[in-house]
């Protein structure tokens, strides 16, 4: 297998084809904001900036990992199986990533619980799995992992932003705005603690990203035709 | 990775003999036979299937166990972490293994005699491994199970907060069935044996923002101040003397809605948790079970007697 890795290792020094699979999904293929995926812990975890880094850095990871173990095996995955093989590599890897938060942050573990193991069926892992790696080499694979983890990061630490500081006026658990209750001015926002929060950020985000670029606007299906006049005037 | 592991010359051996070996070579060529097989074939996917598993398999346990010990301390500082908040005493950056050891003390109770048993070593003493041990455990009978926890140790292990000499609090392990888990906790109590003051669970898997509100600390602290035992329960108490009669049942208990503190009883009376009725049950019936005769009540009783003959 090694000989394998070597010979599309070379082929796939950091040239333009690479940086575009690193850099498209952070704004113009955002897996959040354009393909709409993975919104599911983009709303759970949130509330907090030190939940989300961490959410981030495992999906980053696992995403990464599997696609370039997907794509290491593609030419021999047998296309009946070919969706449980990825589920059994995505499975093993997200097991691992919770067993070493276990050991090394264990707050962070309780407090994730269980988003961390529904890493597995998040659907951006699993899109890069079939979508992506199953047709490229390993190593455009896995950076294609970090760069759609990239691109979910960034949505995830921009709403983790506006939720902690707007919700508890903190930031990453320090203060940022003083509480009333507390003595201060700003009184906190109980909606942004509550996970609907999260849909009117990214909502807010996929609004401002179309209007930078128009481009990802998708074409209206069907146009609502109006009723034709002049006909329904026996009423 | 072969490639570190051949660096070691004892490894250079073993592997020199795996390449020989006749076995070695009939998987070798299995494996080339079986690569070199159509994707869709049947033997090619099961050989797939099977090998993917075996890879994953050892991945998944190897991480496991490796990381076992970190993850064991990390659980028993948890747990540290969770008797010093129950008592009150949890200060942010303080240091929890020095503050557990200063002013906390294990001691282990015989449930069915409610004294203190000596000659145990405490601190290693694991109440949650007894209770699955059939020779240190004992099967609860289905009509006194009410927390629906089958099994009991024999031996619990409380812990005594202690300022000089004085007992401060005493925080009892309790245990039972929620809606989906168990839920693991502990119930602190004045050193009169009656009075709650805080409750908490550290292991639970109720559903989060209903039944997973019984780690709400705004909940939590409707709690203090509760009376366990039915306040006329126990005359002989103030002899000092305990008579079976008088250890008497616990009253406490989660109701629907919010408790009216004008009202007669209220004091036996914690809020249920909105839209989890079947958790609030069931931490009723934990609070119940552990407060009972099966439970703490004779430890508690003879508590409740010392103090009594001192007054």
């Amino acid at each position: 297998m090694s000989a394998v890795l070597g010979n599309e290792t070379k082929s796939a020094i950091l040239n333009d084809e690479t940086k575009k699979v690193l850099v498209e999904p952070l704004v113009n293929n955002n897996p959040i904001t354009l393909q709409v995926l993975g919104i599911c812990s983009a709303l759970a975890v949130t509330s907090q900036m030190s939940t989300s880094l961490i959410m981030a850095l495992a999906l980053t990871l696992v995403t990464a990992f599997s696609s370039a173990a997907i794509s290491a095996i593609r030419n021999h995955i047998p296309s009946s199986i070919r969706i449980i093989v990825q589920m059994t590599i995505i499975a093993s890897l997200v097991i691992v990533v919770d067993q070493i938060l276990k050991a090394v942050a264990y707050d962070v573990s309780k407090q994730l619980s269980v988003f961390v193991g529904l890493i597995i069926t998040n659907c951006i892992v699993m899109g890069r799995a079939e979508g992506y790696a199953m047709k490229n080499p390993p190593l455009e694979s896995f950076i294609d992992g970090i760069g759609n983890g990239a691109g979910y990061s960034l949505i995830l630490i921009i709403v983790a932003f506006f939720r902690e500081t707007l919700g508890s006026g903190k930031l990453l658990g320090y203060e940022v705005f003083k509480l009333t209750k507390d003595g201060g001015w700003y009184e906190p926002n109980g909606l942004m603690l509550l996970p609907p929060s999260a849909f009117f950020i990214i909502g807010i985000i996929i609004w401002v990203v179309r209007q930078w670029k128009p481009e990802q606007i998708e074409k209206v299906d069907y146009k609502i035709m109006s009723i034709a006049h002049g006909e329904g005037g026996h009423h | 990775m072969l490639n570190v592991l051949k660096k070691s010359e004892h490894c250079v051996k073993l592997c020199a003999a795996l390449e020989k070996s006749e076995n070695y070579q009939k998987f070798i060529k299995y494996r080339d036979k079986v690569l070199a097989l159509g994707n869709d074939s049947l033997e090619k996917t099961i050989a797939i299937a099977v090998s993917l598993c075996l890879v994953c398999a050892v991945l998944v346990s190897f991480g496991a166990v490796a990381l076992k010990p970190l993850q064991a301390y990390n659980k028993a500082l948890d747990m540290k972490q969770n008797i010093l908040d129950v008592a009150g005493l949890l200060e942010d950056g303080k240091d929890i293994d020095a503050a557990f050891a200063e002013k906390i003390e294990a001691k282990i109770v015989n449930l069915e005699t409610g004294e203190y048993v000596d000659g145990i070593n405490a601190e290693e003493y694991d109440q949650r491994k007894a209770a699955k041990d059939p020779a240190q455990s004992v099967v609860i009978p289905k009509e006194k199970d009410i927390a629906h926890i089958r099994v009991k140790a024999k031996l619990a292990k409380v812990f005594l907060v202690k300022e000089g000499n004085a007992i401060k609090s005493i925080i009892l392990p309790v245990n039972g069935y929620g809606l989906w888990s168990t839920l693991y906790g502990f119930l602190s109590i004045d050193p009169d044996g009656q009075t709650v003051q805080s409750i908490n669970f550290y292991d639970q898997a109720e559903t989060p923002g209903l039944g997973g509100e019984v780690v709400n600390p705004k909940w939590r602290a409707l709690w203090k101040g509760k009376k366990i035992y039915a306040e006329t329960d126990q005359p002989s108490f103030d002899k000092g003397t305990i008579e079976e009669a008088d250890i008497g049942e616990p009253a406490l208990a989660l109701i629907k809605g919010v408790v009216d503190n004008d009202k007669p009883g209220s004091q036996y009376q914690v809020d249920g948790l909105a839209g989890a009725t079947l958790t609030s049950t069931g931490v009723t019936n934990l609070v119940r079970y552990w407060t009972s005769k099966e439970g703490f009540a004779r430890y508690l009783s003879k508590v409740r007697t010392v103090k009594g003959a001192k007054s």
